[in-house]
């Protein structure tokens, strides 16, 4: 490579200050180039699309605002102490939490089984890949589509024709039922995203060094003992980075209850980001929307704080 | 440090914390087929049967004709297999449509976001200048912000920038991701600094030092990212949801939702439809299974 190919093609603005060549100096010089260039289209598509929602957000939040984008008066906090006292957004918080504990017990116990199952045998990798993770790939559309018409039709429904055929009473009434409806709409949630947790668990699993087990196997440790002193401790980060990662994908239900109950019956499955686009998008509050979500921000933000000060710990923890 | 210690050909090679091995190689011989391993074989058939279940519930219904879907006896196959039903739903001509809209906004928004990612993780990860910290802090905080809380004033922005109903509207909000750039600026941190170094002297400049030594030792992070990207602007339904209105501009997700109510009771019209959707997908999977399963790993765990 020659100095006088020194002038890249992509950027004509390089060529004007990369002309010194040679010295060190100059190698220094070029460590410190151009880094607001590359960095700005993303922090310019950043500024507008996120940091600056995130600001009107607020403003917004203290305005009447509607969708039709009238001019808005300023409220103050009226929209914020409405919020705290509209047994709408406690229902629906209630149920989003409701909705994050009943689904992410099952999402990661049951990746981590999947996973040790497809680890332990070592044979037809693809079905296992095939049918637990495929699913993970289709769209919410088609996968809670394909779930309300095997589950509702309760006399030509998958569900129903597959209980009766066991002798079961198949008149159950799956997601119009109150005690029911959020079971359903956890049963399509695993089975839909549990083979994203089974991926994270079999990357864990695969980097458990292997001299740990030929160690415990000249020792005479049978397998139940390899996989509850050598195998589960080994994957304790895995398991919080895919405990957090759950607890923040379940918080932010909305695509199931929408297609599958619309919130029903009652009321009873509505989440916290469905009532925000009730709120918004079909009641036009677009004002009273944003300080709901903000409060729910609120809400993701103390469980993101928590996680990074459990991982900070846990990081100083092993570096002692 | 040679070029070769990072020109690892799978993710596994990246210095990436919690970066592991690719799933799904296995690895080792399989071991003897006792009574205790026969019986977790016997489980794992049975969960996977399982899970293919409601697929293949999906794909009979659709081959069947359309007066003997909604029959109250559990049969797999009708009196004849008939693709009818897909001849029908094709021929609306809204899915072929909505497919084409949802590869269009996928592929955009996986060329800008990988492009526009990998660029600032690179200014972040190798240079120096004013406020550099300040800005990197700024988009590390910006992870913590889910883009769902952002619904009501990112639809105000879209009104005003008259972005409602355009392609453009659904991807730009959908870019800049920074947890793709942290991915990457652990990775680029990673490179040998004499590799680099050895390229100034040469007389290379930033940018060509970028696209011909920085890029080409960063594929596996970055097919990964752009996996990831692709996946989740593909499935996405909230975002698109609320900014199309219009059906022609529909992403297909969105579009099928849409048009549920018009297919009725026409059961196996209804399967056909979710098959169509489903495919396109499953279809790359099977082709790519394995960068598909390491991408998706990868990014799902250094995300963290």
């Amino acid at each position: 490579m020659t100095t006088t190919s020194a002038v890249p093609p992509a950027a004509p603005a390089a060529g004007a200050r990369a002309g010194t060549t040679g010295s060190v100096r100059s190698v220094r010089h070029k460590w410190t180039e151009h880094g607001l260039l590359f960095t700005a289209p993303f922090l310019i598509v950043y500024a507008l699309f996120l940091v600056w929602p995130l600001l009107y957000g607020i403003k917004m939040s203290l305005g009447d605002d509607n969708i039709a984008g009238t001019e808005s008066e300023f409220v103050g906090l009226d929209n914020y102490a409405e919020a705290l006292t509209d047994p709408n957004v406690w229902s629906s918080l209630w149920n989003t939490l409701w909705f994050t504990a009943l689904s992410t017990v099952p999402l990661v116990v049951l990746g981590l089984v999947l996973a040790l199952l497809a680890h332990e045998l070592r044979v037809v990798q693809w079905l296992w890949r095939l049918s637990w993770f495929a699913p993970f790939l289709l769209p919410s559309g088609v996968v809670c589509l394909l779930w309300l018409w095997m589950i509702y039709p309760s006399d030509f429904g998958l569900a129903d024709l597959l209980l009766g055929a066991a002798g079961l009473d198949p008149d159950i009434g799956w997601l119009s039922d109150t005690r029911y409806a959020m079971l359903s709409i956890v049963l399509t949630t695993v089975w839909w995203t549990v083979g994203f947790n089974f991926l994270l668990y079999l990357a864990g699993l695969q980097s458990i060094p292997q001299h740990l087990y030929e160690a415990a196997e000249i020792d005479g440790a049978g397998p139940w003992h390899r996989l509850w002193h050598i195998t589960l401790p080994s994957l304790r980060r895995t398991t919080f980075v895919v405990l957090v990662l759950q607890l923040l994908a379940s918080l932010k239900i909305f695509d199931q209850v929408y297609i599958m109950t619309g919130g029903g019956p009652d009321e009873s499955t509505r989440p916290i980001l469905q009532y925000v686009y009730q709120a918004g998008f079909t009641g036009y509050r677009i004002g009273y929307a944003s300080a709901v979500s903000y409060v729910f921000f609120a809400l993701i933000v103390v469980v993101s704080l928590v996680q990074l000060r459990l991982s900070r710990r846990a990081s100083e923890e092993s570096d002692r | 440090m040679s070029a070769t210690a990072v020109d690892g050909t799978t993710v596994a090679g990246a210095p990436v914390p919690g970066g592991a091995a690719a799933p799904g190689t296995g690895g080792g011989r399989t071991p003897r087929w006792t009574r205790g391993r026969i019986a977790l074989l016997a489980l794992a058939v049975l969960l996977a049967v399982a899970w293919l279940l409601p697929l293949a519930w999906a794909v009979a219904t659709s081959l069947k004709p359309a007066s003997e879907t909604t029959k109250t006896t559990l049969e797999w196959v009708g009196s004849t297999i008939t693709f009818e039903a897909y001849g029908e739903v094709w021929a609306s001509g809204d899915l072929a449509r909505w497919m084409v809209n949802s590869a269009y906004i996928a592929v955009m928004t996986t060329l800008l976001t990988v492009t526009t990612c990998a660029m600032a993780a690179y200014g972040f990860a190798r240079t120096e200048f004013r406020g550099r910290r300040v800005l990197y802090g700024l988009v590390l905080a910006g992870i913590m912000v889910p883009p769902q809380v952002l619904i009501a004033p990112l639809f105000a922005e879209m009104v005003r920038l008259r972005l409602v109903d355009t392609y453009w509207g659904v991807i730009l909000p959908q870019v800049a991701v920074p947890a793709m750039v942290f991915i990457l600026v652990k990775f680029f941190e990673g490179v040998p600094r004499e590799l680099e170094e050895a390229a100034f002297c040469d007389g290379a400049g930033r940018w060509r030092v970028f696209w011909q030594i920085v890029l080409p030792l960063s594929r596996p992070v970055l097919a990964a990212v752009a996996i990831f990207t692709f996946i989740s602007t593909w499935n996405n339904f909230l975002w698109p949801f609320l900014v199309t209105t219009d059906p022609a501009g529909m992403t297909l997700p969105v579009g099928l939702v849409n048009v549920q109510s018009t297919y009725g009771v026409r059961y196996a019209q209804v399967m056909a439809s979710l098959v169509i959707a489903g495919l396109p997908l499953l279809v790359v999977f099977a082709i790519f299974q394995r960068q598909i399963v390491r991408g998706v790993a990868h990014t799902g765990l250094a995300g963290q």
